[in-house]
């Protein structure tokens, strides 16, 4: 079997041209392989670049140096040179994200924010708004909420309609964020029973879980991140 | 025409102090040149050099200069006003023109071989060798609607005419119907939009596929254009709401016709109203007969 | 992938000794929607207008691929074909709407306008559009009469964006269409574009000076400065890993984009 994602020789600094052009590393040489229906965590302490590799994983980054493998379309992209379109078109079709926050989109429901991607995809409106509910009531995001912009949710319900936006697409490839930083332990069991699902049917899943009890139970694998000076 | 006294007149005979139909032939040169270039493109407007007449402009100077540039001595001239020959107008250019010219005149539509109206095209139907001269105050039909000069002329060459198109919709959207009832802008040929002059809606469709060859003069614009004999001429409309030329729906009371165009009259102290034929002589034929 | 519907290499314009495009290279692709940011004065609007012909510079070459994938030089067009395109292909949206509808003129006859240069001689049929189109703007049809001086800025955008839309272009370009207007009449509009484009699968290249407008609408960035693009990219990546000196100080003096 191939990997579903597969990074080479990845290289990521910044430079903060703010700051007197001050430059610095964060990721060198890395690398990581992850196969479909695996899910690998990342650790690491605080300020290693865990986020910063999740960032250059889903392309919202940009890689300084190496190759970021990703099976799409029956083929092999190199997100870390794709360029623009090809970024998007990666991100509708095969590679989700359930960051840490939701960016609210103004006066768009939680139902409508869940079922965009769906659409994006070509699913029928009416099928990806049922859809979209069905996940928000899994994820016990009570009925009165579905139909309102979610700018006004507390941080819990706001992850919530976060998740069902990342779990309604099956991507092939799935990148979580502190999924269940914000959850109460219902929902943090109905997060786990959807990372279960996601690796039954083939998904790669690639998490960052502070909730150790929660890692333990949907990772296959860890993968350490350590500052650079350490990793030397 | 008395009025008229010329300046350098050297004899007692003032009529041939005069080259014939007034204009110089240099001038009369030039506004064919115009009326050539005019009919060649049908409906464009093209620039003359107009001449001082010895009327006001509103008179119907570029009506005059067209005349006077295409008449002939064998040619028998009709003047209408508004269809009437017999108002102040029609008279003074018909006598102006008999005396300049020496030509013969004619109040009956069906002898005259040139017609120079304001307002109106007779009732009978005009004949293959009749020429139509109209007195135009205002030769650009996109006027109101855009007032830069250069920019009605760069639309009239894109023939961007959707302009005209709005204005009617907003007739409609207004008053329920496209409701220009005089000067109803038409389309020539399907390539030009033309000012048809301020004759009712009730007549444009005598300018399509005329036998007639139609010309018209702006004096004071200075533009000549014409529509040749047998040219597509369709008033702007839209499919749903065509266009539709009006009438009274009364008979005359002089003639009893069903089917002329009619004037409103009031007939007596009280404020009585009574319709008559606004073709003088179409009236007077249809009594005849 | 599909040709760029729009692309232009090397374009080059000076006013006097400003530099107004300086060796730009741009392209959209047909649904993309392009965000063109910047200082004010870094030539924006500039290359706004060099994209559309509007304005011709003095070097550079702009292709445009018209829907049977033929390509035209837009800068050799005829004015009968920049306009035939305007109308057909384009929409214009302005940041002040004066310049963009006719103020004496009905909205229905303002958004009717296109369509019947577009050859539309169906009263009934226009009207039913432009009352449509009105509603898909979130205009009341029922003051389909009125003319747009009636009405608040933020609805003279929308009908301006009604009047563009309604002949269905392939490529818009707005040059700051929320400018001038209140925040919360601006979240709105910018919501109904963000709509109107997804649903249409509109190409759209737009000047922006809010960030958080680009990167709520905007596929990908384009930052512009001293009249060249300094960096260029997937607008999330422009804004969140910016790495460009100015395309930082852009982004830090944003609050929360
Ligand atoms: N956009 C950025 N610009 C500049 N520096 C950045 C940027 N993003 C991350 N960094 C820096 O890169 C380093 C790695 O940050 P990152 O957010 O990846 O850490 P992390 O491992 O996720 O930490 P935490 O566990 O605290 O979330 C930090 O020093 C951070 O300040
Ligand atoms: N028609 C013009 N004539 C002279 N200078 C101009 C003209 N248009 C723009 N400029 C100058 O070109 C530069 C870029 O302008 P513009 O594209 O309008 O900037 P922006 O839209 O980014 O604010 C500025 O210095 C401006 O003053
Ligand atoms: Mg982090
Ligand atoms: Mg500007
Ligand atoms: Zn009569």
């Amino acid at each position: 079997m191939s990997a579903a994602l597969e990074v080479q020789a990845l290289n990521k600094g910044f430079t903060l041209h703010l700051q007197g052009g001050i430059g610095f590393q964060v990721l060198k040489s890395e690398a990581l392989v992850v196969m479909p229906g695996e899910c690998v965590a990342l650790t690491g302490p605080s300020g290693a670049g865990k986020s910063t590799l999740m960032r250059c994983l889903q392309g919202n980054y940009g890689a300084d140096a190496g190759r970021i493998m990703l099976a799409h379309r029956g083929g092999l992209a190199d997100l870390a040179a794709a360029d623009a379109r090809l970024v998007r078109e990666i991100r509708r079709e095969t590679l989700g994200y359930v960051s840490q926050f939701l960016r609210v989109i103004p006066r768009v429901s939680a139902r409508d924010v869940v079922a965009e991607p769906l659409i994006d995809r070509g699913m029928d409106p009416e099928a990806a708004r049922e859809r979209a509910t069905a996940l928000l009531t899994r994820l016990n995001l009570p009925p009165r909420l579905h139909g309102l912009p979610p700018a006004t949710f507390s941080g819990g319900e706001q992850q919530r309609v976060n998740l069902a936006r990342g779990f309604a697409p099956d991507y092939p490839i799935l990148l979580l964020d502190e999924p269940t930083a914000s959850l109460d332990a219902a929902n943090r069991e109905v997060v786990v029973a959807l990372i279960q699902e996601a690796k039954s049917r083939g998904a790669a899943l690639v998490g960052i879980f502070h909730d150790i009890e929660v890692r333990d139970r949907v990772a296959d694998r860890l993968h350490q991140v350590l500052p650079l000076e350490e990793a030397a | 025409m008395n009025a008229i006294t010329p300046r350098n007149a050297p004899g007692n005979t003032p009529e041939h102090a005069y080259n014939f139909a007034y204009l110089d032939e240099a001038t009369k040169r030039m506004i064919r040149r115009a009326i050539l270039k005019a009919i060649a493109i049908p409906g464009h407007q093209i620039p003359f050099g107009a001449r001082e007449m010895p009327l006001p402009y509103g008179w119907g100077t570029g009506g005059i200069q067209v005349t006077a540039a295409i008449l002939g001595p064998r040619d028998v001239l009709k003047v209408i006003d508004q269809g009437a020959d017999d108002t102040t107008n029609a008279v003074s250019i018909r006598r102006f023109f008999a005396r300049v010219a020496n030509v013969e005149t004619t109040t009956r539509t069906a002898e005259a071989t040139i017609i120079q109206t304001r307002h109106r095209i007779p009732e009978r139907p005009l004949t293959e060798g009749q020429v139509m001269v109209f007195q135009v105050p205002m030769p650009e039909p996109l006027f109101r609607l855009e007032p830069r000069l250069a920019e009605t002329r760069r639309l009239h060459a894109l023939g961007d005419y959707s302009l005209a198109q709005v204005r009617l919709y907003e007739d409609i959207a207004r008053q329920g119907e496209s409701g220009s009832a005089y000067n109803h802008p038409v389309m020539v040929g399907g390539r030009y939009l033309m000012s048809p002059s301020p004759i009712p809606g009730f007549d444009n469709p005598k300018l399509h596929n005329s036998p007639a060859l139609m010309l018209f003069g702006a004096g004071r614009e200075k533009k000549i254009y014409a529509v040749p004999p047998y040219t597509e001429v369709r008033s702007l409309d839209f499919e749903d709401h065509p266009f539709k030329p009006m009438r009274a729906p009364q008979c005359c009371s002089a003639c009893g016709s069903a089917t002329s165009y009619l004037d409103e009259i009031v007939a007596d102290d009280q404020g009585g109203r009574i319709f008559v034929c606004s073709d003088t002589d179409h009236c007077a034929e249809t009594q005849g007969q | 992938m599909s040709a760029p519907l729009l692309e232009a290499a090397r374009l080059q314009l000076r006013f006097g000794a400003v530099r107004a495009l300086d060796g730009v290279d741009i392209e959209i692709f047909p649904g993309e929607v392009v965000a063109i940011v910047g200082e004010s004065g870094s030539g924006k609007s500039t290359l706004l207008r060099v994209l559309a012909g509007a304005m011709n510079a003095e070097a550079g070459t702009v292709l445009y691929r018209d829907a049977e994938g033929e390509a035209h030089d837009v800068h050799a067009l005829t004015e009968a074909g920049r306009r035939k395109l305007m109308r057909s292909d384009w929409g214009f949206v302005h940041q002040n709407a004066r310049d963009g509808l006719r103020m004496g003129i009905s909205a229905g006859g303002n958004v009717g306008e296109r369509l019947m240069a577009a050859g539309d001689r169906n009263y009934a049929h226009i009207r039913a559009e432009a009352a449509e189109w009105m509603a898909r703007v979130e205009m009341d049809p029922a003051r389909i009469d009125e003319p747009p001086k009636n009405f608040s800025g933020g609805m003279q955008q929308r009908l301006q964006i009604a009047r563009c839309l309604v002949t269905s272009p392939r490529l818009v370009f707005m040059d700051e269409p929320t400018g001038g207007l209140d925040v919360s009449v601006q979240a709105r509009l910018l919501d109904l574009i963000r709509g109107l484009v997804s649903q249409l699968g509109l190409a759209v290249f737009f000047v922006t000076h809010d960030i958080a407008a680009a990167r709520l609408l905007a596929h990908r960035i384009v930052v512009m400065r001293h009249g060249r693009i300094v960096e260029e990219g997937l607008a999330d990546r422009v804004l969140d890993d910016p790495r460009h000196a100015y395309t930082q100080l852009l982004v830090s003096s944003v609050l929360a984009a």
